[in-house]
């Protein structure tokens, strides 16, 4: 069952990942980003990562890919456009992602070896033991992230302003 | 239930190298800078699933607040990303990333 269940998610979020890229329409190429993010949920969830799988569709289904949604909207693109790199082009892209496919998997497949699996804890991914750690160990980088989110508001804000002399 | 007695922890490394993988190919395939900033959130999402499976094949949470951390950064990252790209679209009337060749010369 669970394996079904992962090779189901798996194949998907591929397939959905590869959908991405290759369609001509950018609304449909965010609708196929939020598939893949489902999948990773999902795989979250097989992973008994409960709560990040919660955050994970919150956040990134919730609230970047209707960010994505409203600027494609705003900006009409829902149309054929793109003008397509050329056939070499396209082909050195394909041959590159190929080549860095190999290489990751050719020195990532030893690397799980020497890596003890730890007695299985399934209470892990529960909010309050993640809350242990990133409020114990993790203080410092935690507010550190809020100056950072302060900062890109700010910037956001800043660059998508209208200039007043333009209007 | 354990995940790791019925898939190894090498499956996961390999789905997750595979998404990578796509990111880098869409992000050097396509023109649209929309579509190029689609496919790095698909690449922090790849890096995401492998740092979750780590952390439950460790039993370790801090893997998982790293999650968190990524996400954060990627929040931030789309903010300002999609700002620029409004007022590049605003200038040129495109999100093609060949009219961006000034810097060429």
């Amino acid at each position: 069952m669970l394996t079904y269940a992962f090779y189901f998610l798996a194949f998907l979020a591929i397939f959905s990942g590869l959908m991405v890229i290759l369609s001509k329409n950018p609304v449909f190429s965010v609708l196929y980003l939020i598939m893949t993010f489902f999948c990773i949920a999902g795989h979250y969830i097989l992973l008994n990562a409960q709560f990040l799988a919660a955050v994970h569709v919150i956040v990134y289904a919730g609230a970047i890919m209707v960010l994505f949604l409203y600027v494609i909207m705003m900006m009409n693109l829902n149309k054929e456009t793109e003008p397509h790199k050329n056939n070499y082009l396209r082909f050195a892209a394909v041959i590159s992602g190929g080549l860095l496919l190999l290489t990751l998997l050719a020195s990532l497949k030893g690397a799980v070896t020497p890596l003890e699996q730890q007695p299985y804890n399934a209470d892990i991914g529960l909010i309050g033991n993640l809350g242990q750690t990133l409020f114990k160990e993790f203080l410092v980088p935690f507010e550190v992230s809020s100056i950072l989110f302060l900062t890109a508001m700010v910037g956001a804000v800043m660059l998508a302003k209208r200039d007043k002399k333009e209007a | 239930m354990n995940i790791f007695q019925v898939i190894p922890l090498n499956h996961y490394i390999f789905l997750s190298a595979l998404l990578f993988c796509i990111g880098v190919t869409g992000v050097l395939f396509r023109r649209n800078a929309i579509i190029i900033f689609m496919s790095i959130e698909l690449m922090l999402n790849a890096v995401n699933l492998m740092l979750a499976a780590f952390s439950t094949y460790l039993a370790d949470g801090a893997g998982q607040v790293f999650v968190f951390f990524i996400m954060v950064v990627a929040a931030a990252e789309v903010a300002v990303g999609l700002a620029i790209l409004m007022m590049i679209y605003r200038n040129t009337n495109s999100t093609d990333i060949n009219v961006l060749n000034k810097l060429k010369w």
